[in-house]
């Protein structure tokens, strides 16, 4: 064995053998290093002659190649033995909990005032909306009301000592009815809007509270009947419960601002639980009927005071509880709890700020 | 209302069945709330003899009965009634029968060790009555065994809500009239054979009021027993809901209760002169049938006598002349009253009764004299008595409305087509007289028909609304046109990126107590009749509402809460949109990872009031932070922002302690507001582009800079001098570093500032940065600040 590979052989074994990085460092500088003993033999190439170099150098620089090489490989498994052991001791409890997001939530009232919008933009209608502290003549007067109505009594008013610019006094809203007044004073003819708000009646218990949302649809054209709508309340109930499966019923009722005034029933089923769950005839075995709506063909009085002519525009209108629309889609049995900002309650049955109401997807936020 | 099967039959020839009568009924607009089956009720009970009566060998006061049901052997029942005898009749409650009265169910029991095999009942026990001194006795001819549901032909009861148009429906009459028009039957009209009486009215009847009271009818009655009424009037009574009172009283109910028409009953003994319909002077009082004393003034229409008031016109009568058992002499009174006035007066009064409601409404003008003579039939029979000949003072409204009527309209309204001559049944059998040519005369009694929508309700009502077809209402068939204003799309939008920044969405009451609307400056619009004083002030900020929902939750063991509420700020110009959001409590509860828990400071909502407000596209590094959020917040930790020095947009802070110790709030709480009317809103359509932007091919170039400022010296004032100082280059500076104490000089404070440069086309040299650091310094300079070394 030529001197050259002793050295190679010798050094080879003893990289193999380092324990650890310094070791290694040590063999290298003991190799490799300025004074090491391959570069000691790299710089006895220089003082030779080119036949003796190229005779030589091959094996030489074969040598340092080989040892530098080993020192690489070393090195590299050295270091993620070392990684290895290092991240063995930064093994954490992963079943520890991470930092919470807080959870914010829309309420019930308001995904729904934007699931109507969404309905009604796709049947042509705008929303409107208009003062809650009104001037009794639109809360009642311009909607065929005036003062000696019996029906104004049925309204549990609210009203403020103030005198109302157009007579009476100013008063909180009890319907959404007078932004039909307002929207047609303001636009003319033909109107297509829905009106959603705040609407307050002075009435207070289990299924009552003095604040509550409305919801009022108007459409006023040439030639609208009773037919018309019919078709829209059954086209918005089937989009807003997305069922195929909604019966209507239509009484003859009396609202003073319609002319015929119906009341419209929806159909239910009771299920197994005993709640109710909307579809089917009312008349059906196990199924009875829910008044839901007020609604009718828009006095002519009304069309009159509004600042249109009667016996060219004629249309319907109608009204529905927003919450009640809420407690039925969304199974809510208690409408006090709607306002009481209780964050159990807000957090169980509102609404996350992705579930924005989209026609392909569906206007309803699944459970 | 109610009224029983039986009743509406004396009106109506039917074969129909409940339920067809009832659907009827909601399919004509009388809407049924409820049908009470008698018969179902009184299961289990019926008519039984008493065969033998003996003394219970325990009990003074009881008695061994055997009774025979018809069937089988005699049952022994204990009886404690003292007139319970052998051979009399009456109604046994058998083992399994549940009492009407008590809801007890009855069983075989022992009393006092006799064996006792069901109940003979009383009057009261049945709900037939008040009377409970014994048991009841039947006719000798009452068929034992027969239940006595039959025996007593209970009936079953209606109950119907009359729509406030129709008070022609307010008596069992006006029902069958529908609905034998809608052809459940046969209608058959009261027939009142007219009454001509003896001798002259011995007393004045006058009106003196013509508007409040155009006509006032009367008679006199001398002779009468006011003892109880009969059995078949009292049961229709009792069905219909109207407690027996005395026969007189029963009749003039019964006439109000059948054909909608209210009427009085005078004691003649206690009326002296003339009686006449006049307004009321100012102050004079009544002492009515209700034994309240009502206080009246010159706009009520009374009837009163020479003594003074006797009958609040149209509403009440008064205690003094009212009729007693030994009532021998009566005056009737039949008067048609000014709708609007018997209105004004009730709702003056707060006095609600059956007769005002039919008044206000409106009784048929033309069922005057036909109501005297009826009433005064009623009397004769059931009281005896000699009645005068009638009074007739003035005169109701007797022109009837005649509308032009189109039969197209149901068509062209009602979305249904009817054929003409099922159009002229339905309202010759709703008493409209119909011409050839179309003019509809409108029966006096339907006041609510005033033209020609009104008489395509009442056709298409009883023609049936289920015939009206749904109809599409015409529209664009492409993709629906956005219909939401700016200020709709934004309050969505701001809901959204609340409930995404974590923020839960409350709905407050608007109205919130006059302590609670002082906390904010107060509130303009208060309530003249609140439903309670925490309701009473329409709200002039969100933050209030808010507060107390957080006391709520507080008080119901909450430890960190985030509500927000999108709504209406009431102010004395007009309402206006708000967001508001309150942080209370911890903002990071206690954990393995951050230690202590953590409460919110005014930081947070700082960085929620802008993160909101960048959502709603404001300018939001244009904003001023200023001060004067309000007392409601800490003083000093509290701002509001905004766009020139008059324009705020928003405000935030932590809430004022003294305000927290006021909603009884005993946790740190951050809050914010914002205008959302204040936001400014891009103008013109902006289409959707977006301007040009192409990320700059070299790095950017960060530099450090610590500042010497006045203590005093606004933070983001020298921020902005930072990055104002060379707009070209410099894109960014954020304060990295502050503070105060040692080191630092006294009054001045350390702030280190981060500053972004952004080369253009080519890479800074050394003395471009220099130039642009030393603007940097230069601006600081101008506030105070000299760079620290």
């Amino acid at each position: 064995m030529s001197e050259l590979e002793t050295m190679k052989s010798d050094a080879l074994s003893r990289i193999a053998a380092a324990a650890d990085l310094d070791t290694l460092e040590g063999l290298r500088v003991e190799f490799l290093g300025k004074q090491g003993s391959i570069s000691g033999l790299l710089k006895t190439l220089g003082k030779m002659s080119p036949e003796e170099r190229q005779e030589k150098a091959p094996a030489i620089q074969g040598l340092r190649q080989a040892v530098a090489d080993a020192l690489a490989d070393k090195k590299a498994l050295l270091e993620a033995a070392e990684l290895e052991a290092r991240l063995a001791t930064e093994k954490l409890d992963l079943t520890l909990p991470a930092p919470e997001t807080p959870k914010g939530s829309v309420h019930p009232v308001s995904q729904v005032m934007d699931e109507l919008a969404e309905i009604f933009a796709d049947l042509g209608f705008a929303v409107a909306t208009g003062p809650e502290i009104e001037d009794d003549w639109y809360n009642f007067t311009a909607l065929n009301m005036p003062e000696s109505h019996p029906a104004r009594a049925m309204h549990d008013t609210f009203y403020f000592p103030d005198a109302a610019p157009k007579g009476g006094r100013m008063l909180l809203r009890t319907h959404t009815s007078p932004v039909q007044v307002r929207t047609m004073m303001a636009d003319g003819a033909p109107v297509r809007i829905i009106a959603p708000g705040r609407v307050y009646r002075s009435d207070s218990d289990a299924t009552h509270t003095p604040m509550f949302h409305q919801v009022e649809g108007l459409v006023i054209d040439k030639d609208i009947h009773l037919g018309h709508l019919k078709w829209t309340l059954e086209t918005f109930l089937k989009a807003f419960f997305e069922t195929d499966d909604i019966v209507l019923r239509l009484r003859p009722s009396y609202f003073p601002f319609t002319e015929p005034s119906v009341e419209v029933d929806v159909g239910f089923a009771i299920d197994d639980k005993g709640s109710r769950i909307l579809g089917g005839s009312g008349d059906a075995p196990g199924h009875g009927w829910m008044e839901l709506l007020g609604s009718g063909m828009v006095n002519r009085r009304v069309i009159e005071m509004s600042g249109l002519d009667p016996d060219e525009y004629q249309g319907f209108a109608f009204g529905v509880g927003v919450d009640r629309l809420a407690m039925l889609k969304y199974g809510m049995d208690d409408l006090r709890a709607f306002f009481d900002g209780d964050v159990r309650w807000l957090q169980h049955y509102g609404f996350s700020a992705f579930d924005q109401p989209t026609l392909s997807a569906g206007v309803g936020a699944g459970a | 209302m109610k009224f029983s099967l039986e009743w509406l039959k004396y009106y109506l020839e039917t074969e129909a069945s409940v339920e067809e009568i009832s659907a009827k009924l909601n399919a004509i607009g009388i809407e049924v709330e409820g049908i009470e089956d008698p018969a179902e009720r009184l299961e289990g009970f019926r008519v039984a003899e008493v065969l033998t009566a003996k003394p219970h060998p325990d009990a003074d006061k009881l008695q061994v009965l055997t009774v025979n049901t018809g069937e089988g052997d005699p049952l022994q029942v204990v009886c404690g009634a003292p007139n319970a005898r052998a051979g009399m009749k009456g109604v046994l409650g058998q083992a399994g029968a549940v009492v009407p009265a008590n809801g007890m169910k009855l069983r075989k029991s022992e009393i006092r060790g006799v064996e006792s095999n069901g109940m003979m009942c009383s009057v009261r026990e049945l709900e037939l009555g008040e009377d409970h001194e014994g048991i009841i006795e039947l006719p000798a001819d009452a068929p034992v065994g027969t239940s006595f549901a039959e025996y007593h032909n209970a009936s079953p009861v209606f109950d119907v809500a009359i729509t406030p148009n129709r008070p022609d429906c307010m008596g069992v009459m006006g029902i069958a009239r529908d609905l034998a028009a809608a052809g459940l039957g046969t209608f058959k009209p009261v027939e009142v054979e007219p009454i001509a009486g003896n001798g002259a009215c011995p007393v004045e009847i006058r009106t003196d009021d013509p508007e409040g009271c155009p006509a006032f009818y009367g008679r006199v009655i001398r002779g009468v027993a006011n003892g109880e009424s009969p059995d078949w009037m009292q049961r229709r009574l009792l069905d219909a809901g109207q407690k027996p009172i005395s026969a007189l009283v029963d009749c003039t109910n019964y006439l109000m209760l059948a054909c909608g028409r209210p009427a009085h009953v005078y004691d003649l003994a206690k009326l002296s002169g003339p009686v006449v319909a006049r307004r009321a002077k100012d102050g004079e009082q009544v002492l009515a049938l209700n034994e309240k004393t009502y206080t009246l003034d010159a706009n009520m229409t009374v009837i009163a006598d020479d003594a003074g008031v006797h009958d609040i016109a149209g509403i009440m009568g008064g205690e003094h002349s009212s009729v007693h058992e030994d009532t021998k002499d009566i005056l009737l009174e039949i008067a048609y009253f000014n709708p609007e006035s018997i209105g004004v007066t009730g709702r003056k009064l707060g006095l609600a009764t059956d007769a005002r409601t039919r008044f206000e409404r409106g009784v048929d003008p033309a069922f005057l004299s036909e109501g005297l003579d009826l009433l005064t039939d009623l009397i004769l029979k059931t009281c005896g008595g000699e009645a005068s000949e009638a009074v007739r003072a003035g005169a109701p409204p007797s022109e009837p409305k005649v509308v032009q009527y189109d039969p197209e309209l149901t068509r062209k309204l009602g979305g249904v087509a009817v054929d003409e001559a099922e159009q002229r049944r339905i309202l010759a059998a709703l008493d409209f007289g119909v011409s050839d040519d179309w003019k509809v005369t409108v029966p006096l009694r339907r006041h609510d028909v005033e033209g020609a929508a009104d008489i395509v309700e009442e056709v298409v009502r009883i023609y049936g609304l289920e015939h009206v077809q749904s109809v599409a209402l015409e529209g664009n068939l492409g993709v629906a046109a956005p219909t939401a204003t700016p200020q709709q799309v934004l309050e969505r939008r701001m809901r959204r990126a609340a409930a995404g920044r974590g923020l839960n969405e409350a709905v407050t009451w608007s109205f919130i107590s006059e302590e609670e609307a002082a906390a904010v400056g107060g509130g303009r619009w208060v309530l003249d009749n609140p439903i309670s004083e925490d309701m009473k002030v329409m709200r002039p900020s969100l933050l209030p509402g808010l507060l107390s929902a957080v006391r709520r939750n507080l008080d119901r063991g909450a430890s960190s809460l985030r509500l927000f509420e999108i709504g209406r700020r009431y102010l004395a110009d007009g309402e206006y949109p708000a967001l508001a959001v309150v942080l209370a409590g911890e903002r990071d509860p206690r954990g393995w990872a951050n230690g202590k828990a953590r409460a919110f400071d005014v930081f947070d909502a700082k960085a929620i009031c802008l993160d909101l407000l960048r959502e709603a596209g404001a300018p939001v590094d244009n904003l001023m932070v200023m001060g004067e959020a309000g007392d409601f917040y800490h003083p000093g930790q509290s701002a509001t922002l905004r766009l020139g020095p008059k324009n705020r947009i928003a405000s935030f802070g932590m809430i004022h302690p003294s305000t927290l110790k006021a909603f009884d709030i005993d946790v740190p709480v951050a809050a914010l507001g914002i205008h959302l009317d204040a936001i400014p809103q891009k103008k013109g359509k902006s289409g959707f582009a977006r301007t040009h932007y192409a990320p700059p091919a070299l790095q950017a170039v960060k530099r450090d800079f610590a500042f010497l400022v006045p203590g005093e010296l606004a933070a983001g004032d020298l921020l902005r001098a930072a990055r104002t100082a060379d707009k070209a280059n410099i894109v960014d500076a954020r304060i990295f570093d502050l503070f105060e104490g040692q080191g630092v000089p006294e009054g001045k404070k350390s702030i280190a500032i981060e500053v972004t440069l952004q080369p253009g086309e080519k890479s800074y040299k050394d003395e471009e940065i220099k130039a642009i650091s030393d603007k940097v310094v230069a601006a600081a300079a101008k506030l105070g600040g000299e760079l620290r070394s």
